[in-house]
């Protein structure tokens, strides 16, 4: 890499990286409210174009055919990958963090092979965080990606000295690299380093159940920025750096949000102690009589109140239920009743997943609450209506210390006047743990498919008063 | 090769990127939690731009393999990211103007 003096065509492409930068920059900024955030896509793409076009300035590039077949047909695979339905979201972006981190971790492989034995030590060290953290993103992202398609069972898999396990492999990964930092010249060793990366990563995720995947899938965010930002001190670019260290920012934040928003600590999520086993817990009281009502109870009761506050959680996605939900905000409404929608930060599979689907309804942003905002306006609502949200409604969570959630900021649909929830039937979650709520005399289960008793709710409402 | 002064300059743009981003992403609405991780992923396939140059550069075979499967992992980010998030971001709206009849 020459230093000494810049080539002109050389002080122009670094040039167009610095307004590339100041533009993904911006295009974040934009992003804080949804009025500005589409002129963010505007300041990606142009970045993105320019920071391209920048590129192929490049002296020292002699082929451009393979280039240009490579540009092509990445874009045939991510026009489809850009044009999948909503609901498919949380696999697609684990998809597209196995994509960015194969990236990372063939350039960085490639380097390492260009350049060893002449390598320094500190390019040698970032050289192998980079392709360490860009390995493990990579299968643990198809993992998370298989899980959440549900190719792949979505039960956590535990088996005894899992911990263990990880951690020999980790301290393995890294006697390998700082080998290569002392003895670049080893280069052999190099593929066992990528290979134990790669195996990391599928173990790190399969103890991972759903509910945990929101946390997961912020953490690989960070990861492959981070594995990007170790790139560009690999290869002495500015842009790359700043890149990575946006996109690594903005997935540790999101899993710092992620994991209060589940009462563990952020220590506890990095090192992969998240995911353990949940025991069933409180077994027996599962014959505790609860009551339940039918969609014409329901619909005489949601259209006497004044205000409602409706809870979704990853069962109305599952259920495909949103359009439904739609219905009766409209129905409602049109009644003059107030309806709003109470977020969890974790409800769902990803971070903001209910926004997304809600929006994709055509229901109002201004109407999808926070938690701390919405919380202090249960004991004024009339009706909380649970769609395919559990734990996060879980009393327990509040007053059981006992409780494998306990300590996990809840919604609390129990303050409500009356809570309805909607569920399958009295089978405990996914996580297999009781949900108090049920039981509670001001709560009526609504026993069925969340899209087919919404509908009938529906049909209830406009059937009644036309 | 002058690589210490090139590394400390590499570690300020580093760690003072990383402050911009964490004061920017902060300020993001919870509400577009998910267009956010869509839209850093494309940012993030500037990867690409280190592809480009080790296929367009052609110094070894493997480079030049490795390079092109980079670049197109990276170009499908870039695509389908931008892609997706665009169609995201054009679903929120605000409070219907006025209260559409609901037709049913």
């Amino acid at each position: 890499m020459m230093t000494a003096e810049l080539a002109g065509s050389q002080v122009i492409i670094e040039l167009v990286y610095l307004i590339a930068s100041v533009l993904f920059i911006l295009s974040l900024k934009w992003m804080s409210s949804p009025t500005t955030a589409r002129h963010g896509i505007w300041a990606g793409e142009v970045g993105m174009l320019l920071a391209i076009c920048g590129t192929l300035l490049h002296h020292g590039i002699v082929d451009y055919r393979l280039i240009a077949i490579g540009l092509v047909l990445g874009t045939i695979i991510g026009v489809p990958l850009g044009r999948v339905a909503m609901t498919a979201v949380p696999q697609r972006t684990a998809l597209s963090h196995a994509f960015g981190a194969l990236c990372v971790t063939l350039v960085g492989s490639a380097e390492f092979y260009l350049r060893a034995p002449n390598i320094s030590r500190f390019m040698m060290s970032v050289l192998s965080l980079e392709v360490i953290l860009g390995g493990l993103t990579v299968t643990g992202s198809l993992m998370a990606a298989g899980k959440l398609q549900e190719i792949l069972p979505q039960r956590p898999l535990t088996y005894k000295g899992q911990n263990l396990v990880n951690l020999v492999l980790l301290v393995g990964a890294l006697v390998i690299a700082v080998s290569l930092v002392l003895h670049p010249e080893a280069r052999s060793l190099f593929p066992f380093m990528i290979l134990i990366a790669l195996a990391f990563g599928v173990l790190l995720i399969i103890p991972i159940g759903g509910a945990d995947m929101p946390t997961v899938i912020s953490l690989l965010n960070g990861y492959a920025g981070l594995s990007a930002a170790a790139m560009g001190f690999v290869l002495d670019s500015k842009l790359l750096i700043i890149a990575g260290a946006l996109d690594g920012s903005s997935g540790l934040i999101l899993s710092i949000i992620m994991s209060k928003a589940m009462n563990r600590s952020f220590t506890n999520v990095l090192f992969g102690a998240f995911g353990q086993v949940q025991t069933s817990h409180a077994a027996g009281e599962e014959a505790r009589p609860v009551r339940s009502a039918t969609p014409e109870e329901a619909a005489a009761i949601l259209s006497a109140a004044n205000r409602v506050i409706v809870v979704p959680g990853y069962g109305m996605a599952v259920a495909q239920a949103q359009h439904k939900v739609r219905e009766l905000y409209d129905s409602l409404s049109k009644r003059g009743v107030d309806v709003r929608f109470a977020i969890h930060p974790v409800a769902g599979r990803m971070p903001g997943h209910m926004n997304v689907l809600l929006a994709e309804a055509d229901i109002p942003y201004d109407r999808l609450i926070e938690m701390e905002e919405i919380n202090g306006d249960f004991p004024q609502t009339d009706v909380a209506l649970v769609i395919g949200a559990n734990d996060v409604t879980n009393p327990a969570a509040r007053s059981d210390a006992s409780s494998p959630i306990y300590g996990m900021p809840i919604l609390d649909v129990d303050k409500a006047h009356t809570a309805m929830v909607i569920k399958r039937s009295m089978n405990p979650g996914f996580a297999g743990i009781d949900n108090p709520l049920y039981y509670l005399d001001n709560t009526l289960m609504l026993f069925g498919d969340a899209k087919a008793f919404v509908g009938s709710i529906v049909r209830e409402l406009s059937g009644g008063h036309g | 090769m002058n690589s210490s002064s090139n590394l400390i300059n590499a570690l300020f743009i580093f760690v003072l990127a990383g402050f911009i981003g964490f004061e920017v992403i902060r300020r993001v609405s919870p509400l577009l939690h998910t267009p956010l991780m869509s839209l850093t992923n494309a940012l993030d396939a500037i990867a690409v731009v280190g592809a480009i140059v080790l296929v367009g550069e052609h110094k070894s075979t493997l480079s030049a393999v490795f390079g092109f499967i980079a670049v197109v992992a990276a170009t499908s980010n870039i695509v389908g990211g931008f892609l997706i998030t665009d169609r995201m971001l054009k679903m929120f709206k605000s409070s219907r103007p006025a209260a559409k009849p609901a037709a049913k």
